[in-house]
């Protein structure tokens, strides 16, 4: 019953593709995060007819499956000329990705910050900047932080998709092993799941806790 | 630097084909909602009630359903379970691993549904003469699905998005399979795909724009 062919090497290997998967993430979550701070703030800020156009734009992002966006990117960069390898094409792609949704996050927590409160930052003598840094930023981050929580793990269930365009991660190093010992799958994808649920499970058990926290302070 | 010519004409030829695939994406999506729905009432009321093992069994799928990719619950059901001597198509295993997604996530959006509604209604119908069931047909039920209509929308739209994964265990009927098959036979990949990509996005905007327009219609005093 508990005869397998699994070896520690394939362990290691499937180490490897957890390593990239995390990788993945954190570019992905980082270059996300900046350019949905800066969508969110623009489309906070500016009146709402000037910013459709980049409403319009993310929400492609939002609307369009993230496995054909990652086709769609990975056969349009070599039309253009340019090289890339698979995984700079994911890392942009889902950083792309990442921004459109982090940039609603952004937006509702600016707009949770009341607006008398901003004025009285502004007439107290406060610059734009000082008002953003010092005012907006500690009681937007209550109402972004668990919704970003979220949307990290999202983004890093999310990396399994890379597989399809060739980027050995978790999932597609264990599909390797799948299609080499052809008879053991449920092993393998068990094993699989466990990494995912060990890497997610615990942040987002944190995410509930400071949401409940934040909830409790108010 | 430039040098490829887009090739729009085969692509708009095979228009036909693809909205049949794009009519199967929506019933895979329909179908794994409304399982996923009737899936996620009866898990999230497992997960209040007070026997030990029904709570054990909802919050470990609801758990599972969260905290792993849908691709490796789509590979489970078509993989995983295969190795138990429970063959399931293509189809059938998008359609398993998608609903067992859906439930997971409905379950908990219910959850906060459930705990909208104010116990004093439960016992107020209770006392005008409503049984149990009754009352939780008639009185809970529907308020409970007014409170999550919109996150159930988005939910949906999810769904919709998530069929696409299909094509990686073979489906080759939905509209992501039938672009593919139309990609490996001409290599014309961004044309095929761009206009899938317009069809997934007008899809998700129709539903969306639908679900609205039947929130006004129902929720409106």
């Amino acid at each position: 019953m508990f005869e397998t062919a699994l070896t520690a090497n394939d362990l290691w290997f499937m180490a490897q593709g957890a390593g990239w998967t995390l990788l993945i993430t954190a570019i992905a979550m980082a270059g996300g995060t900046l350019l949905g701070i800066v969508f969110g703030i623009t489309r906070a800020s500016l009146p709402g007819w000037s910013t459709l156009p980049l409403g319009f734009l993310l929400d492609i992002f939002r609307s369009v499956p993230l496995l054909i966006q990652l086709i769609l990117a990975n056969s349009f960069i070599p039309i253009l000329g340019l090289r890339a390898t698979p995984f700079t094409v994911s890392c942009i792609v889902l950083a792309l990705y990442t921004s459109a949704y982090c940039s609603e996050i952004v937006r509702g927590g600016v707009e949770a910050v009341p607006q008398t409160t901003r004025r009285a930052a502004r007439s107290l003598g406060m610059s734009w900047w000082q008002d953003m840094t010092a005012i907006v930023y500690p009681i937007a981050l209550r109402v972004m932080l668990p919704s970003w929580i979220g949307l990290t793990l999202g983004v890093m269930k999310d990396t399994a998709l890379v597989s399809w365009i060739g980027v050995i991660e978790l999932l597609k190093s264990s599909q390797i092993l799948i299609n080499r010992m052809q008879n053991e799958p449920l092993l393998i994808l068990m094993i699989a799941g466990l990494i995912y649920f060990l890497i997610s499970f615990p942040i987002s058990r944190l995410g509930a806790r400071l949401e409940k926290r934040f909830r409790e302070n108010d | 630097m430039f040098d490829y010519t887009f090739h729009w004409r085969p692509a708009l030829r095979a228009l036909p084909q693809m909205l049949e695939g794009a009519v199967v994406t929506l019933q895979i999506a329909v179908l794994s909602m409304l399982i996923g729905i009737a899936l996620g009432v009866v898990l999230s009321l497992m997960r209040q009630s007070k026997s030990p093992v029904l709570n054990l069994i909802a919050s470990t799928w609801i758990e599972i359903a969260r905290n792993t990719p849908a691709l490796l619950q789509i590979y489970m059901a078509y993989f995983g379970l295969g190795q138990l001597g429970i063959r399931l198509d293509s189809f059938v295993a998008l359609l398993v691993g998608i609903t067992f997604n859906n439930a997971g996530y409905l379950a908990e959006t219910f959850r906060g549904g459930f705990r909208a509604v104010p116990q004093t209604q439960i016992r107020a119908a209770r006392s005008l003469g409503f049984n149990a069931i009754e009352a939780f047909y008639m009185i809970v039920l529907p308020q409970m699905f007014r409170a999550v209509f919109h996150p159930m929308t988005n939910q949906m739209v999810w769904a919709i998005l998530m069929t696409s994964l299909g094509v990686v265990v073979g489906l080759n009927t939905d509209l992501t399979g039938v672009t593919q098959d139309l990609n490996v036979r001409t290599f014309r990949t961004f044309e095929y795909f761009a206009i899938a990509a317009v069809m997934y996005y007008l899809i998700a905007k129709i539903v969306t724009l639908g679900a609205r327009a039947v929130a006004w219609r129902l929720f409106r005093y």
